[in-house]
């Protein structure tokens, strides 16, 4: 017969400070990545050959040698753009910025490893749990 | 069973009322997951052009077909609150649930978070393309629409479902008129798929990245089994709601895809900052249209953040019932009968990120979350399997050809993670450093509160091998 295990009673103060854990640890690994732009998505700019422009201060873009051919795209194409409210301009700034795809093989082996060990490590920790709660179970 | 202290000090046990039917399981399946075909999906093009998402559609559709299949076999056995959470105490353990409880709460947390955003952007948007008046800033109907929603969901679970049934269906609704209305009888009328169709844009290691947002057409439809312990008749309304629930999304999925890429042009689908591709589909066609579509993804933002509330708070209310967190959590409203405390946490982070972070990205760390659950499916079905084999304990459904559906599966999951990692790589790791020290801080402190024999509530038999 396996003894019954009694868990201790945890303190309101203790379970303020576990709740405040938890909610640092959302917003320092989740929202701190985000918030400071460190995590984005990896779109590369991509400009047609013979397609340049010079960016003010404000952000805004004087093209040169822009037109909707070099964009790749067809009168039916251009329509719908100017239909939704854009110029080849605004269009143009959407439309050379790829996504930037080049492997980096360690990368990919790091992250490969990272979600195996964190599968590896809950199994083998759960495994052990679940003895525990088998033997309390049934013993 | 919950202990809820009530005012005079004494413990009183209450239970989730069993109110809720198959139009309910229907509603709070597809009402959380066709917010996907007005928004979000649209990503997917963007990483691998428009055919690389109706590809990454399919894929998707069959990785969701076993989890479907899985996942109807252990809810048809372990019907209890919590869903992926209560199986994953039963055949793995402590840790393994308290990592799925996580990923249902933050997949429904982020996936409420993009809705709100959503809705607030989307009256910013339809007031300057409609009404011609000054900018409007969208936060306070973001942060409005989720205190509303809130206040549903701590007055009750019932109202709240009959509130996403009725807004479900509008939502579905403006999507099959939308697509009667271009014409689909007459190529080249209004759908113009002959000139705005290219090829693969980056080949197919697109389509590849593109199953990262190709889980978006159907993320959260496991969600109905959420509700397991307050539905009438689990064995009836959860297979029948979770059926019918797949099949409209599967309608709705392929109209959308359809209507938009014959209308807008790629790169404008797919770019990080579009919002609604098809209330942009519908402006470019006529303003009725756009009017119904502003009210359809409006409503489908709504229904979506709706059941996402009351999903996460349930998985979270869990956790707290079992001091997988702190036991605060765990109690039930003792008049509205409803997990109010878990409801009421879980609203500010929903609204800070909705209001910092770009919908894309909120919109990953959904997906992700959810792509965790889904590889634990197999490891869940081959346990079950394994532990307690056919005959050995009473099953609702046993699915058919297993392992095919586990290894198919799981070999789905690997692809998906390699294709987040492809153009969203750090916000992968950042998910994935997140799990690991949230692990660690349950091994080695929080699991000492946890009662260890309460874990196993079935009345099954002792598991094999142990």
């Amino acid at each position: 017969m396996v003894a019954k295990y009694v868990p201790p009673v945890q303190s309101r103060a203790g379970q303020i400070f576990d709740t405040i854990v938890l909610l640092a640890l959302v917003f320092i690994a989740l929202f701190l990545p985000l918030w400071l732009s460190i995590a984005v998505p990896s779109r590369v700019e991509k400009l047609p050959e013979g397609v340049s422009y010079v960016a003010a201060e404000d952000g805004t873009r004087t093209w040169t040698g822009l037109s909707w051919e070099v964009l790749g795209q067809n009168p039916t194409m251009q329509a719908q753009w100017e239909k939704l409210g854009h110029s080849m301009d605004s269009a143009a700034e959407i439309i050379t910025q790829p996504f930037d795809y080049t492997i980096d093989y360690l990368g990919i082996a790091l992250t490969g490893v990272v979600i195996l060990g964190y599968f590896i490590f809950m199994l083998a920790m759960s495994e052990r749990e679940y003895k525990q709660v088998i033997a309390e179970k049934f013993d | 069973m919950t202990d809820q202290v009530v005012a005079q000090g004494q413990p009183k046990s209450i239970n989730l009322l069993k109110v809720l039917g198959p139009a309910h399981v229907w509603a709070l399946g597809v009402g959380i997951v066709l917010v996907g075909e007005f928004m979000g999906w649209n990503y997917a093009v963007g990483k691998g052009g428009a055919y690389g998402a109706l590809i990454a559609c399919w894929v998707i559709g069959l990785l969701y077909t076993c989890v479907a299949m899985i996942d109807s076999e252990i809810t048809s056995t372990v019907a209890a609150a919590g869903g992926q959470y209560a199986q994953a105490k039963h055949t793995v353990g402590p840790l393994m649930a308290f990592n799925v409880g996580l990923y249902l709460v933050l997949a429904y947390t982020m996936l409420e978070a993009a809705d709100i955003q959503v809705a607030g952007q989307l009256v910013q948007i339809g007031a300057l393309d409609m009404l011609a008046s000054a900018p409007v800033n969208w936060e306070p109907y973001t942060i409005l629409c989720l205190a509303i929603l809130a206040w549903l969901n701590y007055r009750g679970v019932f109202m709240t479902l009959t509130v996403n049934f009725v807004i479900t269906a509008a939502a579905f609704a403006s999507i099959v008129l939308l697509f009667f209305a271009v014409k689909p009888w007459s190529p080249g009328e209004i759908l113009q798929h002959q000139e705005l169709l290219t090829g693969l844009p980056y080949g197919w290691l697109g389509v590849i990245a593109a199953l990262h947002f190709g889980i978006w057409f159907y993320l959260g439809i496991e969600g109905t089994c959420q509700a397991a312990e307050e539905v009438r008749s689990p064995g009836r309304a959860l297979p029948l709601g979770t059926m019918s629930g797949m099949i409209t999304l599967l309608i709705a999925a392929a109209l959308t895809w359809y209507v938009a890429v014959g209308v807008l042009p790629w790169e404008y689908v797919g770019w990080d900052l579009e919002l609604a591709p098809l209330y942009d589909a519908a402006k470019v066609v006529s303003l009725p249209l756009q009017i119904l579509l502003f009210v359809g993804t409006i409503f489908s933002a709504i229904a979506s953040a709706n059941g996402c509330i009351n999903d996460a708070s349930r998985a979270w209310f869990s956790m707290g019932r079992d001091r997988y967190l702190p036991a605060w959590f765990g109690a039930v409203h003792p008049r509205y009968r409803t997990p109010f405390r878990a409801i009421i946490f879980l609203i500010p982070i929903a609204a800070i990120f909705a209001l910092q972070i770009p919908l894309a990205q909120i919109i990953t760390f959904s997906i992700l979350s959810g792509l965790l659950g889904y590889t634990f499916m197999p490891i869940n079905m081959y346990k079950f399997r394994k532990k307690w084999p056919l005959g050995s304990i009473r099953r609702g459904y046993v699915h058919p050809f297993h392992p095919l559906p586990a290894v198919v599966l799981l070999t789905l999951c690997i692809t998906t993670y390699f294709a987040v990692y492809l153009g969203y790589g750090r916000q992968l790791l950042a998910m994935m450093a997140f799990y690991i020290v949230v692990s660690l801080w349950f091994a080695f402190h929080r699991y000492k509160y946890v009662r260890r024999g309460d874990q196993f509530t079935m009345a099954w038999p002792r598991p094999r091998g142990y």
